[in-house]
């Protein structure tokens, strides 16, 4: 299939067109255009491929969770075209080595676009900065940096970091704990952690911490990025910060946006996950972020973990859930559905502001001369979540759900990597 | 009622007839013969995750007076890594045939899980979860209670309407605490709480204090219960020293020279006598401590006679 073309799609400007697609690159776009293969996308929503900013694919070191391939898989199943994996691996990915290892497990995977994030500091142990300049020069050219899981909570070393990746264009993403605050925490601190008698993370240990890095930032004169963030006071304090003309990006993730802590009353693991679920205020606050653009992205922080890490009492669980495939659903109620926004914001949220955080060239992006990336969406399905997905762990927190939208098709370089919500087998995508 | 969880889960007529059949069981307990054959047959775990010598011995000796076999199961610590799960020690333990399980564990909601997960399906009582409850110590103090206000044998179907009791110390890490403040609020008890800042608990009502003189001179309080301090607390810079922490949340041998003599003194134990509490307090008529640890028993007996037994405790 050299050529095709996708018959009457709406945009996410909201006209009608019809995408013709030849070698892997978007040929034409207009109407009536013609090839051999015509796939009709009549009342479908053409988006540019996501990017996810915030991934953990788990390999290598992990596997038992997820691998490259079968978290990649579930990229392309929620309409991912690229995703950035986080660094926490075994052995981390502080060293050029590893994060060539990883993109080149990407390729040969051939789901998605598989961008390494390398560590900040060696073994994300926040003492030493890594090797960040051989890192953006290897062969997987690493743009965005973290030591994400873990705070760079030393101030000096945060400072040197963000003034370091200023040499070859990178960023610092950081994880917002301040760790002293937050010794054994396992849920939000509040009336609900109080009861339960589970330790409480409190809101000011990630917002002194971002009120602390975006002065830093500023002081330095460097972009930072703000990881999942999750509360009203962050957003706040993000909101300052852009109005002052700090370079500050930030990112919420679909649980922040539609679960709060009350979940914990259930003692079910499955809804620990760092930062914590917050209060019902928390995530009102960052759904009008995100639509008013003081939040710029959405992050999944997919976080795969086998069955024996949550088939047990909160406190000895693991921190995490997944949610590649549901994440472009949770866009849609949060921005569509609320009738609070448009699909011009979701292709924002999730594809162009994250490509151009990361500098992902080839993504975020429907346009002549591109790259083909294309996440196809029928608006109207509403789907009950189904526990397993295509990650290889069942940390889910949406089961049972309903979310509205589904992902028909994802075209990763001109190829159907999911084909009428089906993922695509490897000689199909080869 | 399969489980006992929390007292927060507790109706009024729940906890009123748990302590009418508790009273019952003192009875039992004063006889020659202390020994009934209700739980004959029936198998309890005393499944003890966390180091605790009185509670387990407490429901030992419940389970034992009422002729059910005891296992006493201890295991320190509990996670993936750290050997067996929990899951997988409760299947093994449940397939052996139990007929409730008695929990101790660090991890707060570990009972909760036992009875919610499916992992198994026997009646669950929870003896301790971590900083979250610990109900049958708040059915005991609430049987106290009664007992000190009403007297013996004048307790039937008595709650604890308008009564005031004072909670005092580590709220904000304390399980006992936790318990009272549920069942006693439900019996109709006004809970006053006192504490430094750094360990009082959010929710928790509206009674707080952080001045321990002021508040009994303006509660005056029917009942005074004292919580262990943990003496970590100390090293975490909830509170600067011990001396400190006596001085200003202790109850003092001057503030008990202070107190109404009706006022009863409580504490669950184990004591620290001259931090939390003086020797002259806590070995006072007004000290209900080992009163405290025998209605523990009796207690002990109604929760798993009305576990086990099947029988209801309130008519439906």
């Amino acid at each position: 299939m050299n050529s095709f073309v996708l018959k009457n799609a709406q945009l996410s400007d909201g006209q009608i067109a019809d995408i013709k697609i030849s070698s892997g690159v978007i040929a034409e776009i207009g109407s009536n255009l013609s090839a051999e293969t015509q796939i009709d996308c009549a009342g479908l929503i053409a988006l540019p491929g996501f990017v996810d900013l915030h991934t953990h694919l788990r390999e290598p070191g992990y596997e038992a969770s997820e691998t490259v391939l079968t978290g990649t898989q579930s990229a392309a199943l929620g309409g991912f075209t690229a995703v950035h994996a986080m660094a926490n691996t075994d052995p981390v990915a502080d060293t050029a080595g590893v994060v060539e290892q990883i993109r080149s497990l990407g390729i040969e995977a051939g789901y998605v676009d598989v961008f390494p994030i390398g560590a900040v500091t060696v073994g994300l142990e926040g003492k030493q900065l890594a090797e960040l300049g051989a890192m953006a020069n290897s062969k997987a050219a690493v743009k965005v940096f973290s030591d994400d899981g873990k705070c760079v909570s030393d101030p000096l070393l945060m400072r040197r970091a963000l003034e370091y990746v200023k040499a070859f264009g990178g960023v610092i993403a950081q994880h917002a704990q301040e760790p002293r605050l937050t010794v054994g925490a396992q849920m939000n601190a509040g009336v609900v952690s109080s009861e339960l008698g589970l330790a409480g993370w409190p809101a000011v240990a990630e917002e002194s911490i971002i009120a602390r890095d975006v002065l830093l930032a500023e002081h330095v004169g460097s972009r930072i990025h703000i990881c999942h963030l999750s509360t009203k006071g962050s957003v706040e304090i993000v909101r300052w910060a852009k109005s002052r003309g700090i370079n500050v990006t930030a990112e919420v993730t679909p649980h922040h946006l539609l679960l709060t802590d009350e979940l914990a009353r259930t003692y079910d693991p499955i809804y620990k996950v760092n930062p914590p679920l917050r209060t019902e205020q928390d995530v009102l606050a960052l759904r009008e972020a995100l639509v008013d653009g003081t939040i710029d992205i959405i992050a999944t922080d997919h976080a795969p973990h086998p069955i024996e890490a949550k088939d047990c009492e909160w406190n000895a669980a693991a921190f995490g859930m997944v949610g590649l495939e549901t994440a472009a659903s949770v866009a849609q109620l949060v921005l569509i559905e609320s009738g609070k926004s448009d699909w011009a914001r979701l292709a924002s949220v999730l594809s162009s502001k994250p490509a151009q955080i990361a500098n992902d060239s080839e993504h975020g992006e429907i346009a002549v001369g591109r790259k083909a990336n294309i996440a196809i969406i029928d608006p109207k399905v509403q789907r009950k979540i189904a526990r397993a997905t295509a990650s290889k762990s069942l940390n889910n927190p949406y089961v049972d759900r309903e979310l509205p939208g589904a992902v028909v098709h994802t075209i990763y370089n001109g190829r159907f990597t999911v084909k009428n919500g089906a993922l695509q087998n490897k000689e199909e995508i080869a | 009622m399969k489980h006992l969880l929390s007292a927060a889960d507790l109706t009024v007529d729940e906890i009123v007839a748990i302590l009418d059949l508790s009273d019952e069981m003192a009875l039992v307990n004063q006889r020659e013969n202390r020994k009934l054959p209700t739980l004959r047959n029936k198998t309890v775990v005393n499944l003890f995750f966390e180091d605790s010598t009185r509670t387990r011995i407490s429901f030992e000796i419940a389970a034992k007076r009422l002729s059910a076999d005891l296992i006493n199961f201890s295991a320190k610590g509990s996670s993936v890594s750290k050997g067996e799960s929990l899951k997988d020690t409760v299947q093994t333990l449940a397939a052996s045939g139990v007929d409730a399980f008695v929990v101790r564990h660090s991890a707060s909601g570990a009972p909760f899980n036992l009875a919610h997960r499916g992992w198994i399906d026997t009646p669950i009582i929870n003896a301790g979860d971590g900083t979250h409850e610990h109900p049958t110590q708040a059915l005991l103090d609430a049987m106290t209670i009664r007992e000190r206000i009403f007297g013996l044998g004048n307790t039937k179907g008595k709650t604890l309407n308008g009564i005031r009791v004072m909670i005092v110390g580590d709220i904000a890490h304390s399980r006992v605490a936790r318990s009272n403040f549920h069942l006693l609020t439900t019996l109709g008890a006004e809970v006053h709480l006192v504490a430094p800042p750094t360990l009082m608990p959010g929710g928790f009502g509206i009674h707080k204090h952080y001045d321990f003189d002021d508040a009994l001179q303006s509660v005056k309080p029917d009942v005074v219960m004292m919580l262990r301090v943990q003496l970590e607390r100390m090293s975490a810079s909830f509170f600067p020293s011990e001396s400190e922490y006596h001085r200003t949340w202790g109850l003092t041998s001057e503030r008990f020279y202070r107190l109404d003599e009706k006022t009863s003194i409580m504490h669950p134990g184990p004591m620290n006598r001259g931090l939390e509490i003086s020797s002259i307090a806590a070995d006072s008529a007004q000290s209900t401590i080992l009163q405290q640890v025998a209605n523990g028993i009796n207690v002990r007996m109604a929760v798993l006679y009305s576990l086990i037994s099947g029988e209801k405790v309130v008519s439906e």
